[in-house]
């Protein structure tokens, strides 16, 4: 094998690329399950989100327009599942697959007449001066916008979460719902905060793969990230900066086993496609993930 | 009136007298393996659905099942056609090879047609089209244009399919420029977007400038697009959007004039068990239009093999051709046996790596 | 403004009349869907829900709904174990890969003996391997406190991968023309898991009828089942009353692993007849909500698998009858989720007016 074929420089900077849909996902969720929920409906509400920004996008003619409207989209479905969770209080873990399921049929509904149209084009960002450092700048500063909205996104969310007395808030609610309430803050009106903000970002995430990555709408086309994104968050252990590592790990292994494929390296790809998820594992079991946020998944009723 | 609706009359007329019963229609079923909205496979199996509607009126009912799992589900979804009263069922996945044949048992008044399997029965044909021919044209165009000398190939599985893909591709690309070299990548799936464009990407960055791609999306095009130089063919269906460049031409796969003669053949009462593997020749497999970005000259070349692979006067398979291992599989001037080419399981001389087992 | 107000006691009437409801309030918004999509609301909802029971070709329909009610059923009713201990699996769909791919290997390691063993043997294979794969997340999370929902959802997609191996590789069909997938088994008499195939009966079948018998009995019997559900209550409570939650950690992901493996095993042997690249449907995740839809009960989970397969068969019958597309079932299925899930509230809690409270 070649192992002069694969360009370290392009393999990183393409890995950002890949990596974003589950970052702008997964960092949603994080809050969510921060928050103390459990949402499993990532999946549906990426595609959702996927199918809204490219319905928005498509008539508008702005993939930012786009972007806007799957966030919403994303946001709209999860109320959905807030509603369900919070006010019925129904279990969080089958109200979540539901979920998924609800957006699959809703996604493939909306997005009927738009199969076999193109998205408008989403410009890469080349950042004067950044953009032309030697190796750094391919690797980090070449890329569309919403690489760098995910990024902003994973540190915003890294800043809430330490330094805002709201991300204080929202860390005692996902750690322990009663006493949050005895201390008088609103459980209920927290979460639902933070659900919409996941469903926001999952959509963002959908929208990504419907607007930049494909760029096109076809049934079912999320293929299985939004799973990859919940997945993300329990390896980051509930981290924001985590997130970014995992994120990068799990599309790292598998751009690498394509670049192992392609340089002409004979090993079974079955083997190699498995090999993130062991690695997943494999890692949770090294680092020991940290602690899961304590009412994580519990429904929460103030007069109990 | 006018002499066209005159004659559009008379031609209404003309149909209906062949159809037995105006007020029973002919029922035609297709069980589809993924959603028509896929923009690939399913979906062109829809528009050949539709151009049987289109073709005869009131004359047919089609009826459909989308997202049918292979397996029990199948079996159950046949067997629920074949009693709503389906005279004629298309089922277009290899997976329903199994389920087609042990419903078709069980009514044998009904018709069954199976899309790329090889189990037969009385009441069971089979077709697939010969996608290899479109290959051929295709490795004809990518040798000429790629400068890198370096042609990525995305395919889903290891299976005879895409094996033969690979190898017609590559021969014809081998033809015309004796220094070129294929990447292969297995994506182990027919559809998934985002792992489409990672191993698009990955092509690109070990040097390719033209992709061919066995797998659906078209997120291979927009990052071939994205890459700005490289060259690739639309799958399944055009992918018009993104020529004229980076897609330059396409394989289009084109059911409706078999679905139309099929349908006919049953409204006629004609039918007969048969084994079908058209290609470009019947209009089974079409050549998307060829653009501009390609020479001229390479244009013409490549309509020429397209034409007489068409005819029928050349073979996408014609010694001497050589196995990877260097023993002899055709001799000067033989052509490939259909058996060999429905389960091939070996690469061409020239290709590297391994069929990963 | 609404509040509710916890009852007491579970109530028994609305735990029978809200699923009622739900099925109801589905009908009236599929309807309103369906005559959206232009589609005759009435007509739409009998072909759906009733078709299948009581039409002209239900002797056809009712058999299918045991065979697709069967690996839901055998799946729900093991995870409903760990559910109400609150051990997550949620990766029984590649347990169910998993049994299926030991038990086909078995079978075909024999083919073409003719024997009454082999049948048994596949069986012991099918359950052993979906238990072995449940336990790799029970064994980390005992040794190592990982996370059981992550790690068993991280091997669905290895044991999918593995499927895609085994179809293209070590279990291939060598009379196959190259073709990806196994020999048919249910072709193969000493290893098909087919009573009758007309009556829909098969091996799968009855077992599911047994499990549910089995985990009545077990729950509502058995000290195995009060030490779950005491775990599922109050864990502190449970460690004191000598539960050892490392053991139930084990036994629940076993339990759940082996029917599960065991579902996978019958639906290879009989309904799907082969290992093929896309074997698994997603029985493994429909199942997880089956599990809550039945209230982790496993009479109410038989009754909820029945739901969810009626839904299936009769939206093949709408799709195929009326042209209603697929999505539009699948919206709708979701939507019977939901209100299932919503007037569960019900059974639970009360509904008062008025007082309002902090949310």
């Amino acid at each position: 094998m070649d192992w002069s074929a694969i360009n370290p420089i392009l393999l990183l900077a393409s890995l950002m690329v890949a990596a974003t849909p589950i970052i702008l996902a997964s960092v949603g969720e994080l809050i969510v399950e921060r928050a103390g929920v459990l949402n499993l409906g990532v999946e549906g509400m990426m595609i959702t989100g996927a199918v809204c920004g490219f319905i928005v996008a498509v008539n508008s003619g702005s993939p930012w327009l786009g972007f806007i409207g799957a966030a919403v989209g994303g946001a709209i479905l999860s109320l959905l599942f807030g509603f369900l969770t919070q006010f019925l209080l129904s279990n969080q873990v089958a109200t979540g697959l539901a979920l998924t399921l609800f957006g699959l049929g809703l996604s493939a509904l909306m997005g009927q007449s738009y199969v076999g149209i193109k998205a408008p084009e989403f410009a890469d960002w080349h950042i004067p001066l950044l953009g032309d450092i030697p190796v750094l700048g391919p690797i980090l500063f070449q890329h569309d916008p919403m690489v760098y909205v995910g990024l902003g996104l994973v540190a915003a969310v890294w800043a809430f979460l330490k330094f805002s007395r709201a991300g204080l808030i929202l860390r005692a609610v996902g750690e322990n719902h009663e006493a949050a309430h005895a201390l008088g803050y609103h459980v209920v009106r927290v979460r639902m905060l933070a659900i919409m903000f996941g469903g926001a970002c999952a959509g963002l995430g959908g929208a990504y793969l419907s607007l930049v990555r494909v760029p096109q709408w076809t049934e079912g086309m999320t293929a299985g990230a939004g799973w990859i994104a919940l997945a993300i968050v329990v390896f980051a252990s509930w981290k924001p900066l985590r997130l970014l590592l995992g994120a990068y790990l799990f599309g790292g292994v598998t751009v690498l086993q394509l670049n192992l494929q392609a340089a002409g390296m004979a090993i079974p790809v079955e083997y190699l496609s498995m090999s993130p998820y062991l690695a997943t594992i494999a890692v949770l079991v090294i680092m020991r993930a940290g602690r899961a946020p304590g009412s994580l998944g519990q429904s929460f009723h103030a007069s109990r | 009136m006018t002499m066209k609706t005159i004659l559009a009359g008379a031609t209404i007329a003309a149909s209906l007298s062949t159809t037995a019963f105006a007020d029973d229609p002919t029922k035609v079923g297709f069980v589809y393996v993924g959603p028509v909205g896929d923009g690939g496979w399913t979906y062109e199996h829809d528009q050949g659905r539709l151009a049987v509607e289109e073709a005869f009126g009131d004359a047919v009912e089609t009826v459909y099942v989308e997202n049918v799992p292979e397996g029990a589900d199948a079996e159950r979804v046949l067997q629920q056609m074949a009693l709503g009263g389906a005279d004629l069922i298309f089922t277009t996945s290899f997976g329903y090879m199994d389920p087609t044949i042990n419903v078709a048992e069980k009514f044998p008044d009904v018709m069954f047609e199976h899309a790329t399997g090889y189990k037969m029965a009385d009441n069971v044909s089979v077709y697939s089209a010969r996608f290899y021919e479109g290959r051929a044209v295709q490795g004809h165009i990518a040798g000429q244009m790629t400068e890198s000398n370096v042609i990525g190939y995305i395919g889903s599985f290891p299976i005879p399919e895409v094996i033969r893909g690979i190898n017609s591709a590559y021969i014809h690309a081998k033809a015309v420029n004796p220094d070129v070299e294929f990447k292969i990548v297995w994506a182990y799936t027919w559809f998934d977007p985002a792992k489409e464009a990672e191993a698009a990407t990955v092509l690109i960055e070990q040097g390719a400038d033209v992709i061919l791609q066995h797998t659906d999306s078209t997120a291979p095009q927009a990052a071939a697009q994205a890459a700005g130089n490289v060259v690739t063919f639309g799958q399944a269906s055009d992918m018009a959007e993104f020529g004229p460049f980076p897609r330059v031409s396409s394989i289009i796969d084109n059911w409706a004039p078999y679905y139309i003669a099929r349908t006919q053949a049953v409204i006629d009462g004609t039918w007969e068990s048969t084994n079908t593997w058209d290609g470009i020749g019947a209009g089974m497999v079409g050549i998307g239009e060829i653009t501009d970005a390609v020479p001229a000259e390479v244009k013409a070349s490549a309509e020429a093999l397209r034409d007489s692979l068409a005819s029928g006067e050349y073979h996408a398979f014609t010694g001497p051709l050589n196995k990877q291992d260097g023993t002899a599989w055709l001799a000067e001037g033989e052509t490939a046996d259909d058996g060999t080419l429905a389960g091939m399981n070996f690469y061409v001389e020239g290709l590297t790596g391994e069929i990963p087992q | 403004m609404i509040t509710l107000e916890k009852r007491s006691q579970p109530s028994r009437v609305w735990a029978f009349a809200a699923p009622v409801m739900a099925v109801v309030l589905t009908m009236l918004c599929g309807g309103l869907l369906f005559a959206a999509l232009g589609k005759s609301p009435v007509e739409t909802i009998r072909t759906i829900f009733f078709d299948p029971l009581f039409s002209e070709f239900a002797w056809f329909y009712r058999p299918q709904l045991l065979i697709k009610g069967a690996p839901l059923v055998l799946i729900a009713i093991g995870l409903s174990f760990g559910f109400r201990a609150g051990i997550w699996n949620i990766g029984a769909e590649g347990q169910y890969i998993v049994g299926a791919i030991c038990g086909a290997a078995v079978g075909l390691a024999f083919y073409p003996t003719e024997s009454i063993f082999i049948f048994p043997l596949m069986i012991v294979a099918g359950i052993l391997g979906g238990t072995l794969w449940a336990l790799i997340p029970g064994i980390l999370k005992v040794k190592f406190d990982t996370n059981e929902i992550l790690v068993s959802l991280m091997l669905v997609y290895v044991a999918e991968q593995l499927l895609a191996s085994m179809a293209l590789g070590a279990l291939r069909n060598p009379d196959g023309m190259g073709f990806p997938g196994s020999r048919n088994l249910a072709k193969y008499d000493s290893a098909s898991s087919w009573i009758s195939e007309n009556a829909g009966m098969h091996w799968g079948v009855v077992l599911a009828f047994v499990a549910v018998i089995f985990a009545y009995v077990t729950l509502s019997r058995h000290l195995f089942g009060f030490q779950v559900r005491l775990a599922g209550q109050s864990p502190r409570a449970a460690r004191f009353g000598g539960v050892n939650p490392q053991a139930l950690v084990l036994i629940c992901m076993a339990i759940s692993g082996g029917l599960a493996g065991a579902a996978g095993l019958f639906e290879v042997a009989g309904p799907a007849g082969q290992i093929s690249i896309d074997f698994n449907v997603g029985y493994g995740f429909t199942a997880i909500i089956v599990a809550f839809l039945g209230r982790l009960h496993p009479i109410g989970i038989l009754l909820a698998a029945g739901l969810m397969a009626l839904t299936y068969i009769g939206g093949e019958i709408a799709q195929s009858n009326l042209g209603l597309p697929g999505a539009a079932i699948q919206l709708m299925q979701g939507m019977l989720l939901f209100f299932l899930l919503m007037v569960d509230v019900l059974s639970n809690y009360r509904l008062r007016l008025g007082k309002k409270a902090i949310v």
